[in-house]
């Protein structure tokens, strides 16, 4: 078994990689969206989030867990890479930089995120439309949020080409280019809805 | 009379397998239908650079001539080729020549590349027919898939591929996409599929087809224009099942 530990690990992370992470990240930019109906609406959405039965269970064994392994996992993947788009500019191959790229972004991101919200939150502070107001009146903040929230949206999106391929599931050429277009309709899609979100507080 | 027209090469050059590169020039007079190594046969017929400084003849690989063997490639203006099969008159001057660095350098354009040869070993592509006595006509293959085959087995292990694999280099040990299509390949044949289980397991295996990332440079640099992405995914999706099969089944194959 020992011989397989890296075929296992890869897997593993193409799998939390989807679920539960992309599932997680698509849910929470639906409830975010809650913010364009104004503030009591969002107050209350998230009110009902952090009161769901379970709340601990679920938030380590359904986001901790998975995405620290995902993280940490992944930054080991990104920096064994040695990218060479700028010999081989083809699409994967820029593709392939970017998801790496975004991956690392991603996790500065979500740590400052659950550093400034959900720990934020355990220490006391109340999470609110107010909260987020706050902190995107800061105009650097402002854009550290978009840079973030695409960069995830992007991982995912992108994340999900590569995983229909590291299981087998889109084999031919073809397959593959599909795809390219659905995966990148729902980096739009789910970029505009993270956006509209983040708007909405500001 | 016209003055001649010539030929101009900025090529990188190593004297030992540890020591540092450096660079040297060659202007050589143009011939019709020269190629880079009849251009590097030229330099060793008389090796002086185009400063006038007299010097040792390069080094490089090279076999068959007609880009077959794979023996001759190595970066060609930043593209891993077959230097055979590179025509003077389709390359941009000055044409620089650099070893594939992803292989241990051996002297100036000569690579080693026997970790391809050592990967066919490890993943076992061949079929074994051998018993002690006569084991009788193996299963037929039909000919459709012995055509698909066909192209699988144009691999003549020149290592383009895994120079061109962001992968594939000295911080990992993935093995590249080269073997993992000859183990489709081997797989595919009807007696080929007989230890089917274990090449897939061996590629299973530590440095194995999981490292790949989807980059997609190999199957895009491949001078054979095998499908090596689609050997990979459909890899992806046996050892997925064979995994499962190890895991959940109690069949040892």
């Amino acid at each position: 078994m020992a011989g397989n530990r890296e075929f296992l690990n890869r897997r593993l992370h193409s799998l939390l990689g989807v679920i539960p992470v992309s599932l997680f990240l698509v849910q929470h930019l639906v409830v975010n969206s809650f913010a364009t109906r104004g503030e009591e609406s969002f107050n209350a959405a998230s009110h009902f989030m952090e009161s769901l039965p379970f709340r601990y269970f679920l938030e380590i064994f359904i986001i901790f867990l998975p995405l620290l392994f995902h993280a940490i996992y992944g930054l080991y993947i990104a920096f064994t890479a040695k990218n060479n788009v700028s010999r081989y500019g083809f699409f994967r191959n820029w593709m392939f930089m970017l998801q790496r790229v975004s991956g690392v972004i991603t996790l500065i991101f979500v740590a400052w995120h659950v550093w400034e919200t959900r720990l934020a939150a355990a220490f006391g502070a109340e999470v609110n439309f107010q909260m987020m107001a706050n902190i995107l009146d800061n105009p650097f903040m402002l854009v550290f949020y978009i840079v973030g929230v695409i960069s995830a949206v992007f991982h995912l999106a992108n994340g999900l080409w590569s995983f229909a391929v590291s299981w087998g599931i889109t084999i031919s050429p073809r397959s593959q280019q599909i795809s390219t277009y659905v995966t990148m309709v729902i980096f739009v899609a789910l970029s505009i809805i993270g956006l509209r979100a983040i708007f909405a507080f500001v | 009379m016209a003055e001649q027209k010539t030929v101009r090469f900025i090529i990188s050059r190593q004297d030992s397998p540890d020591s540092a590169p450096y660079q040297e020039e060659f202007e050589l007079p143009y011939r019709p239908n020269m190629n880079v190594i009849s251009a590097l046969m030229e330099i060793r017929r008389n090796p002086v650079t185009a400063q006038g400084k007299k010097t040792t003849p390069i080094s490089w690989d090279m076999n068959c001539l007609e880009e077959v063997c794979g023996a001759c490639s190595m970066i060609i203006n930043g593209k891993p080729r077959q230097s055979c099969s590179a025509i003077i008159d389709q390359l941009e001057q000055p044409v620089r020549l650099e070893p594939m660095r992803t292989f241990p350098v051996i002297r100036d354009l000569q690579v080693d590349r026997s970790r391809m040869f050592d990967s066919l070993k490890k993943v076992k592509a061949w079929i074994p027919i051998d018993g002690t006595y006569d084991l009788g006509p193996g299963p037929r293959m039909p000919e459709t898939k012995r055509q698909w085959a066909y192209e699988l087995s144009k691999c003549m292990t020149c290592g383009v591929c895994l120079e061109a694999c962001p992968n594939v280099n000295s911080k990992s040990d993935f093995i590249g996409p080269q073997p993992l299509s000859q183990v489709r390949l081997f797989n595919a044949h009807p007696t080929g599929a007989m230890n089917k289980a274990e090449r897939l397991e061996t590629i299973m295996g530590d440095g194995g087809l999981a490292n790949c990332g989807n980059s997609q440079n190999c199957v895009q640099s491949c001078p054979k224009g095998i499908p090596l992405t689609t050997s990979i995914a459909a890899l992806n999706r046996d050892t997925a099942i064979q995994s499962f099969k190890n895991f959940f089944g109690s069949d040892q194959i």
